[in-house]
């Protein structure tokens, strides 16, 4: 989303008033008066549900509040304490894992699965519809309590394919029973994982259109050049769809950090973050802090770092992708 | 089918060398897709079996659910399940009736107010308008647990705890992602008909609600749907404004699923979140099209 602001010099005729906001022309004045009333829903919710709750969580993060009594002002205290906590630091840790586990994953077999179905592959409508289907449905709570039932170490499906293919008395007797998923404290993040690649259709799609749009003219280029099919794959398409994959891994990253929905459900809601803090997202933390133990102080912080922490990740991943995202000379400039 | 090229401009040489499977382009090219088509085929396969395992649970009984090893098919399909857990401490008729009443109020709220916001960011020439529009694109970014917090206060303050008020108010204020969406849509629209109609006298309101909205409804349409469909689904806003068993939308009256006589009955749980996702999937075959569009045009333009 590099944006260019080329800004055009407004037309001046006469008077512009209040720092050039209100055009000297008449037709050009009763134009932006209808522009700002027809984004006037946008603004009136920007301030009321936006600005005012982030400043005011601002305010909040210094305080200790439980919503009771008034907030008390402690500057820093809670940023401190949120410092000096384990379990806060063992949230950061459990999202940042599984952050670097599902994103990659998610981002490589979408891509596989689109250049795949980019081979003249026939019916393809179907198979879109078909493998996008779970990226629709993957954020409920039924899918979510579904893996909890999939992954279920003696009752679950997933150890009985294991069991099947390579348990002691499987098709190959290597004697796997498979691992003990979502309570065993080291497969909790890959749980999670496997639960999140079962909707890899969504990014799929994007591919796949992206991938439709590159000009054949470059492949038959790059295959009189001598091109095979493997370095036609990393020299022209991976370059030319690379702003989209910059665009999936930036909102990917930002939607896997703040995983919540099915942690929160595969715990019951009873023991957040179990078994031993490995499912202790950071959000959920956050809920928990807010929501159970009324400290919305505490809380704001923690929000207010994720904020931070999602910014300054934004940045940084726009800055290390200049040298290696390929943009199209954009005709359109802004947006 | 080689290709069988005997005119005598071609050079004889390559035909001879490079025979078989690889012989010519074309071939190679129709392998590829044999290849491609098998492997994508057994991928969906896999990416479809968790919902076939959830349909087989919920028709087993509790004994077969519990058996060791577990069986792949039900002995006879226990149909029953289905009335069994959806009725009873479940309340699940009063489940869906709020979940109607939550995604379609937000769908409504949503559209109306989108549609015309976005007109506004694609026509209407003003200064400060790309600003602006960068503005909301950055709030996309924001996550949504900053501003969480102190708007759980102000809807607390109100007295809307325990009604899907503080979910739907702000639905009627537009969302970003939808904004932008119809924005890409309406840029699309050729200008003729409204400076026509400008020219005819008419007025910008008029123009959005006799030609924009017209001309789009296969975009307003979609996002009515993209709308719908997320708030069907959404577990985490309910779950924060709502206490009370009556006003439970689906996802959390599934997220607090009883079984008769305790214990977590997973062939009644899976009857249940079958159930649940039905109206998405219906719902998603049937519009389809509109969806997978929305998605290129948000991934590819973003």
């Amino acid at each position: 989303m590099a944006v260019q602001t080329a800004q055009v010099p407004a037309q001046r005729k006469r008077k512009p008033a209040l720092f050039g906001l209100i055009p000297a022309g008449k037709i050009e004045r009763r134009e932006a008066l209808w522009f700002w009333i027809f984004i006037s829903p946008w603004v009136i919710g920007f301030l009321a549900f936006t600005l005012y709750p982030i400043v005011m969580s601002a305010y909040y993060s210094m305080t200790v509040f439980n919503v009771a009594s008034p907030p008390v002002w402690v500057g820093f205290d809670n940023y401190i304490n949120l410092f000096n906590d384990r379990v806060y630091w063992k949230s950061l840790q459990v999202t940042g894992y599984y952050t670097l586990l599902s994103v990659p994953l998610g981002i490589f077999f979408g891509l596989m699965l689109a250049v795949l179905l980019n081979q003249r592959v026939p019916a393809l409508g179907v198979f879109r519809t078909l493998y996008y289907l779970p990226a629709l449905l993957g954020g409920s709570v039924a899918v979510a309590l579904l893996f909890s039932w999939l992954l279920n170490p003696q009752f679950g499906a997933i150890n009985l394919i294991i069991r099947t293919l390579v348990g002691p008395n499987g098709l190959i007797p290597l004697g796997i029973t498979g691992p003990r998923w979502l309570q065993d404290p080291n497969w909790v993040i890959p749980s999670f994982t496997l639960m999140s690649l079962w909707g890899f259709g969504g990014t799929m799609l994007i591919y796949l259109s992206a991938l439709q749009g590159v000009p054949t003219a470059l492949y038959e280029a790059a295959e009189i050049d001598g091109a095979n099919r493997i370095q036609q794959f990393f020299h022209v398409t991976v370059p030319m769809i690379s702003p989209v994959i910059l665009f999936t891994f930036i909102t990917g990253v930002i939607g896997a950090m703040q995983q919540f929905t099915a942690a929160y459900v595969i715990s019951g809601g009873m023991n957040l973050g179990a078994p031993a803090y490995s499912s202790m997202f950071y959000n959920l933390y956050l809920f928990l802090n807010a929501f159970r133990r009324y400290r919305m102080g505490l809380a704001s912080a923690q929000a207010w770092i994720l904020l931070i922490v999602i910014l300054l990740l934004t940045l940084a991943m726009f800055w290390a992708s200049r040298r290696y995202v390929h943009y199209e000379s954009d005709e359109e400039g802004a947006i | 089918m080689a290709t069988q090229t005997t005119s005598p401009n071609v050079r004889p040489a390559t035909p001879l060398i490079r025979r078989g499977l690889w012989a010519s382009k074309r071939r190679r090219e129709q392998i590829v897709t044999i290849i491609s088509t098998m492997i994508v085929a057994i991928g969906l396969i896999v990416i479809l079996f968790p919902l076939v395992w959830m349909l087989s649970t919920s028709l087993k009984t509790r004994a077969e659910v519990a058996k060791f090893p577990p069986v792949w098919i039900p002995a006879i399909p226990q149909w029953d399940n289905y009335r069994a857990a959806l009725t009873g401490e479940n309340r699940f008729d009063i489940y869906f009736k709020n979940t109607m009443i939550y995604a379609g109020g937000a769908a409504l709220g949503e559209t109306l107010s989108c549609a015309l916001v976005a007109y506004g960011f694609a026509r209407l020439r003003a200064p400060g308008k790309n600003a602006l529009f960068v503005l909301v694109l950055a709030t996309m970014m924001l996550p949504f647990w900053v501003t969480l917090i102190p708007q759980y206060i102000i809807f607390a303050r109100l007295g809307w705890i325990d009604t899907y008020l503080p979910l739907l108010v702000p639905k009627f204020f537009g969302s970003a992602y939808l904004i932008f969406l119809l924005r890409q849509f309406y840029k699309t629209l050729p200008k003729d008909y409204e400076e026509a109609a400008l020219i005819d006298g008419a007025g910008y309101f008029g123009i959005w609600w006799r030609i924009i909205v017209p001309l789009s409804l296969p975009a307003v349409g979609a996002v009515a749907i993209m709308s719908f469909m997320f708030h069907y689904q959404d577990f985490m806003g309910p779950l924060l404004y709502i206490n009370s068993q009556y006003n439970y939308p689906v996802s959390i009256g599934l997220q607090q699923f009883r079984a008769p006589f305790g214990g977590t009955a997973f062939h009644l749980l899976m009857a249940a979140s079958l159930v649940t996702l039905i109206p998405p999937m219906v719902l998603f075959f049937l519009a389809q099209r509109y969806f997978i569009q929305g998605i290129v045009v948000t991934g590819v333009k973003g």
